[in-house]
């Protein structure tokens, strides 16, 4: 089904985007906005977040450049480096450190389930980036818009907490929940 | 009892979801609307695929728990069970879930101290077969089901308010509709190891005590009633069903665990009889 089907089927709005992503196209979604991303996907989930805010606290460098790119809280199943199942995990946990990792990295999005609180909210509004949602436990319809691993970070963490780095074609449906101007889908 | 029959029968638990359930879900779709919809959409072509692809539908792939009814050979149960899991993590595969809770540490093979979970639970409805159940739970689930330990003179009422104030504070964490497990009576842990077990029943079977079945029905309405929605976005269906299991307890408790399970209620049932092995679902 093409944007304009999904569109009037759903009574949504469809945005197709590619990565990495300009501040002027983050602040134009709203929430309820339905994303359909392409370009790359930097799996972080907790010790992901952990690591890179040690490195950065330090004044390090990470070993990938986050700036204008798209994070995702998923813990991918694999086979080797072929990825299997990879829907979003619960990204409350990563609550306490999202702030930060915007500030600190300039990266622009977040896709993973659930939604997040207030702290994240602020850096959004503050930093221009969006907070995106896509379904649970739809994980062989994630991995089926992942065409390929381009690269692997901290493996040491394990397969579910590494970072992987991937390509993906038209992945969605992502729902915008947290947008750019303070706005948030679900009334707490 | 064949390792291999396991592997296979694991691997059919994290790729085709119970009809059942599907069904729950396919009639949620005419209850929702915009974005909703589309995420029930999601879910269903997810199953489909998943299934077409012989690919886990959730990275989750879970912790396994296994119901077994056995006449003897307890032990060489769970060395297959376990042997059935560490050739499933990497066959399959499964995500490699379990860790060292105090270091943190992964040996990648689902298995470690206290696993496989296994319950032995009498005996076989035809003396040396093998009955065998098993669920596959992720933690997104897990990490927001519950246990209470409520004052007896809260009653029935207060059973009902500790279910819809689990799902309540899960809110969107669980991925919903959730399934909702509930374990009434026993002690702490029967009343958790009740709660999980209802989940086994399938969504199609009324409870047989006519009174449960009746309190099943209103909790699905209370719980409706909450407006989470699928993925917590908001609409009608929150859960596609309430299983409520019960068992006598202390005359000063009322324990009553809530076990909240995602969409994805993976389970299968299987049957040994001699070298004969099928799978039930």
């Amino acid at each position: 089904m093409d944007g304009r089907e999904l569109s009037l089927k759903f009574n949504v709005n469809v945005r197709r985007l590619r990565t990495p992503l300009r501040e002027e196209e983050i602040r134009s979604l709203r929430v309820g906005d339905v994303v359909y991303l392409s370009g790359t996907l930097y799996t972080m989930r907790d010790m992901a977040h952990v690591r890179a805010l040690e490195v950065l606290r330090r004044g390090g460098k990470l070993p990938f450049d986050l700036r204008g790119e798209v994070i995702y809280h998923c813990g991918p199943l694999l086979k080797g480096e072929e990825v299997i199942s990879a829907g979003p995990t619960t990204s409350m946990r990563m609550e306490g450190m999202e702030a930060e990792l915007i500030r600190l990295t300039g990266l622009r999005g977040i896709i993973g389930k659930g939604g997040m609180g207030e702290k994240t909210a602020e850096a959004l509004k503050k930093f221009g980036a969006v907070y995106m949602e896509f379904p649970g436990g739809a994980g062989a319809l994630a991995a089926r818009a992942i065409n390929r691993v381009k690269e692997v970070h901290w493996r040491d963490l394990g397969d579910p907490e590494a970072v992987w780095l991937m390509e993906v074609e038209e992945f969605g449906p992502c729902v915008v929940t947290m947008d750019s101007s303070g706005e948030v889908f679900r009334k707490r | 009892m064949r390792v291999e029959d396991l592997v296979e029968a694991i691997r059919f638990l994290e790729t085709e979801l119970p009809p059942d359930v599907e069904g729950r879900l396919r009639g949620a779709l005419g209850r929702e609307s915009g974005i909703s919809r589309m995420v029930i959409e999601a879910i269903l072509e997810n199953v489909r695929y998943a299934k077409e692809k012989g690919v886990p539908m959730c990275q989750d792939t879970g912790i396994l728990e296994f119901f077994v009814r056995c006449s003897n050979g307890h032990e060489e149960i769970r060395d297959k069970i376990a042997e059935a899991l560490r050739r499933a993590t990497r066959e399959v595969p499964l995500r490699a879930n379990t860790v060292n809770p105090f270091t943190r540490e992964n040996e990648g093979t689902n298995l470690g101290r206290c696993h496989p979970i296994v319950h032995f639970e009498g005996r076989p409805l035809n003396e040396g077969d093998i009955e065998m159940d098993i669920i596959a739970k992720g933690a997104g689930s897990e990490n927001v089901s519950a246990s209470f330990m409520l004052d007896p003179m809260l009653g029935v009422e207060g059973i009902k308010n500790a279910v819809v104030q689990a799902v309540q504070k899960a809110g969107a964490k669980p991925c919903p509709p959730v399934v909702v497990g509930v374990g009434v009576g026993g002690n702490l842990e029967r009343s958790a190891h009740l709660a999980k077990k209802a989940l086994l029943r399938p969504l199609s079977e009324k409870n047989p005590n006519r009174n449960l079945a009746e309190l099943e029905e209103e909790l699905v309405g209370k719980v409706n009633a909450l407006g989470i929605g699928p993925m917590g976005l908001g609409g009608e269906t929150t859960t596609i069903g309430v299983l409520l299991e019960w068992g006598h307890c202390h005359t000063a408790s009322l324990p009553v665990s809530v076990n909240i399970q995602c969409w994805a209620l993976r389970r299968i049932s299987l049957e040994w009889q001699g070298k004969n092995f099928r799978i039930l679902r």
